[in-house]
């Protein structure tokens, strides 16, 4: 993984130390809270409900087991013994008192780590497949160009005020595991029959209050322009995004406005000043941050030893956890591993500091010392050997981190809401756990099979409902928390944004509201069809039947 | 109290007088000395400012197009780019594009909502001059221009990103 230099180690000291000077000006009352604000955003500290909270960036969600002991060390000097992992790959602190966080940052700088950027309008954490470098489908390796993302793309001059929040995804896969039709610049690396690589670039994705799928506003750019190509994105965006109105000031607005092709012309004429400058990258330059991310001292292996499927064969649900929880990796022997931070009755994506200890434990004993936080806010072991697997899985279980459910209805995707959030219309974690509290019978989620449900407090969509194949998100009505229900989004290569099936739902009513859902799949489904192919086939009109029905 | 900062020093004295047009549009400029006009003003009039009697300046709101005034950059000392509020980051792509593109080498002046915690993004995108906001003190933001020893991107004042410097 990338390692900081003497400069990158200096940047970010120099960073907390100008916050640290911020911070103690504020208290001081030599900046009023209005000029605070986006500074302090900036530096991924929010005030919250309760407490303020702070976001810690974890790049393209690669993390060392050092650094996530200092994670979990942090949270438990700081903060209450836990830390809310997030749909960015980040790390949330919910209850740091404000005069810390100074302290907190330079904790954090002793292992490479800092939030900047972490919100604000300006460009946040880059994100990429949890399964980068070790997926089995992979085309390049996105992290090398991640790193340079991140480094281009950190207390960047020109763009700290941009009109709104900015983030970018990167895939390097068939397989698109960083839903990137969904953000502002989705980044997919192509390879021609040449054996030339590039990215197809696509703009203008977005959730929120207006969900969009992007548009592809060049189909091949050589690796070589990615920053200067970039740099013209942004310019175009920071002059003409709209600055009137914070909810249509996203690029997605300004591509609609603009259409797809004059925006593409607008973006093409800027980068003519810029295209061949002094970052376009070379091919040394690209091998520099390459060589962070080489394949580490991988064994020779067979794959599906004797030992490992003895096991899978005798012990049924540790072969439940295997199908459902692992993934297959480029090098025989060995399998990705995800611990599910979705257990019945902890907050989605909430993790103590001793489960953050005990990964990093792990880390080191069944891997090379690297974790992955998902988008999908699990964590993620890349490389285990198949032969320790059932070990793994038995610390695992102990720890509370083995539930067989990835993928499955009750891993579901669920931002902090009302709980935590000042900016929720209503809870979102309660309605995770009755959820997950009705649908505990595990031959009947795995009957029902592969599903994504999300959940979010508010339109800001970090819970990502829009592209849940079912999307709850809470809605206030005249000071009521109500809860409004799409059906049929999806990330990934076929991305869509759900639709709504009709008036909102009661908190207690949802549960029995997923449940006539899940009867009309099971109901309609042809053998081989996942839920939203169901859904996909026959539309949202026979599930708002049901759901709607009177007195059935 | 003076309060301009250029090219790293607190000014002594400065003569320039920033017009803005008042609540009703209407645009009061003395007949003596030197002034900074609007944009519009300054493309509008063009044998006023030649004719007039003291040094004319241009100033730029946020949502002003730098290449309107390509044409006039040999002829001016100083431009200015207002900052209605901090947040507004359309200044600092005008302000790259007049150094860079349009080739723009006198006074490049922040002016508005400026203060201590944004100089150092405006130096490096090529102002060289900063009007600090009333209140706000000027040796904090002397000393802010130096808050960070090193950057990762190609700008104004480092045209080769830190990769290119450091690391191949």
């Amino acid at each position: 993984m990338y390692r900081y230099d003497e400069i990158d180690a200096r940047i970010v000291r120099e960073r907390v130390e100008q916050f640290r000077d911020q911070t103690r000006r504020f208290l001081a009352g030599e900046l009023s809270e209005d000029e605070f604000r986006p500074l302090r955003l900036m530096n991924g500290l929010y005030i919250q409900r309760l407490a303020p909270m702070l976001r810690v960036a974890v790049p393209y969600g690669h993390l060392s087991s050092r650094q996530l002991r200092k994670l979990a060390e942090i949270a438990r000097k700081y903060d209450k013994g836990y830390g809310h992992f997030t749909t960015r790959q980040n790390l949330q602190y919910n209850w740091p008192a404000l005069e810390d966080v100074p302290e907190i940052l330079s904790e954090l700088a002793e292992v490479e780590m800092h939030a900047i950027q972490t919100s604000g309008n300006c460009v946040r954490n880059t994100t990429t497949d949890a399964f980068a470098g070790v997926a089995a489908d992979e085309i390049i390796d996105p992290r090398p160009y991640c790193e340079i993302i991140r480094q281009w793309s950190t207390l960047h001059p020109e763009f700290a005020f941009l009109p709104r929040k900015f983030k970018i995804a990167v895939s390097g896969s068939e397989q698109d595991r960083a839903a990137t039709w969904v953000h502002d610049i989705g980044l997919h690396v192509v390879k021609t029959d040449a054996g030339e690589v590039g990215f197809k670039v696509i703009v203008g994705g977005g959730l929120g209050r207006t969900p969009m799928i992007g548009e592809v506003i060049r189909d091949f750019l050589p690796t070589a322009h990615l920053l200067t190509y970039l740099d013209a994105v942004l310019r175009v965006y920071n002059r003409y995004g709209r600055r009137d109105n914070k909810y249509k000031a996203r690029i997605k607005i300004l591509v609609k406005a603009m259409t797809r092709e004059a925006f593409a012309a607008k973006v093409e004429e800027e980068w003519i000043h810029l295209k061949d400058g002094p970052a376009t990258l070379r091919a040394a330059d690209v091998e520099h941050y390459a060589s962070f991310f080489t394949d580490p001292a991988y064994e020779t292996l067979e794959a599906n030893p004797a030992e490992f499927t003895a096991k899978l064969a005798e012990d049924k649900a540790f072969a439940r956890w295997v199908e459902r929880n692992t993934r297959g990796h480029k090098q025989a022997g060995y399998r990705s591993v995800v611990l599910s931070l979705k257990k019945t009755g902890v907050p989605p994506g909430d993790a103590t500091d001793a489960q953050m200890d005990a990964v990093a434990d792990w880390a080191d004993q069944f891997g090379f010392g690297e974790i992955r936080v998902s988008h999908e806010q699990n964590l993620v072991l890349p490389d285990v050997r198949e032969r320790d697997l059932f070990d793994l899985w038995q610390l695992a279980k102990a720890a509370g981190f083995a539930t067989p459910n990835v993928g499955l209805l009750t891993d579901i995707i669920c931002c902090p809401g009302g709980d935590f959030c000042s900016l929720a219309n209503a809870k979102s974690i309660p309605v995770a756990e009755a959820i997950q509290q009705r649908f505990d019978d595990f031959d009947y989620l795995h009957d029902i099979g592969d599903i994504e449900l999300n959940m979010s407090g508010c339109m800001n969509a970090c819970g990502h409902h829009h592209i849940g194949h079912i999307g709850i998100l809470g809605v206030d009505k005249s000071g009521e928390e109500w809860y409004q229900v799409t059906l049929g989004g999806s990330q990934g290569s076929g991305a869509s944004i759900g639709k709504v099936i009709g008036p909102s739902f009661a908190r207690a009513q949802m549960p029995d509201v997923i449940e006539k859902i899940l009867s009309v799949y099971v109901d309609t489904r042809t053998e081989e069809e996942r839920f939203l192919d169901t859904v996909r086939r026959i539309g949202i009109i026979p599930f708002k039947e049901r759901v709607y029905a009177k007195h059935n | 109290m003076q309060n301009i900062i250029k090219d790293g020093a607190v000014l002594a004295a400065d003569a320039w007088q920033l017009v803005r047009p008042d609540a009703e549009g209407q645009l009061s400029v003395p007949d003596a000395g030197d002034v900074i006009v609007p944009l519009s003003a300054w493309l509008a009039e063009p044998e006023r400012w030649a004719s007039r009697d003291g040094r004319v300046a241009v100033w730029l709101a946020s949502g002003d197009e730098p290449a309107e005034l390509a044409a006039s950059l040999g002829k001016l000392e100083l431009v200015a780019v207002d900052f209605h509020a901090f947040t507004d980051g359309r200044g600092y792509s005008i302000g790259r594009l007049l150094r860079e593109r349009y080739g723009f080498a006198g006074e490049l002046r922040a002016i508005g909502d400026v203060w201590e915690d944004h100089l150092h993004y405006l130096w490096q995108v090529g102002f060289n001059a900063f009007e600090i906001k009333d209140g706000k003190a000027v040796e904090g933001a002397l000393a802010a221009l130096g808050s960070f020893t090193d950057r990762y991107q190609a700008t104004y004042r480092e045209p080769q990103p830190l990769f290119r410097r450091h690391r191949s």
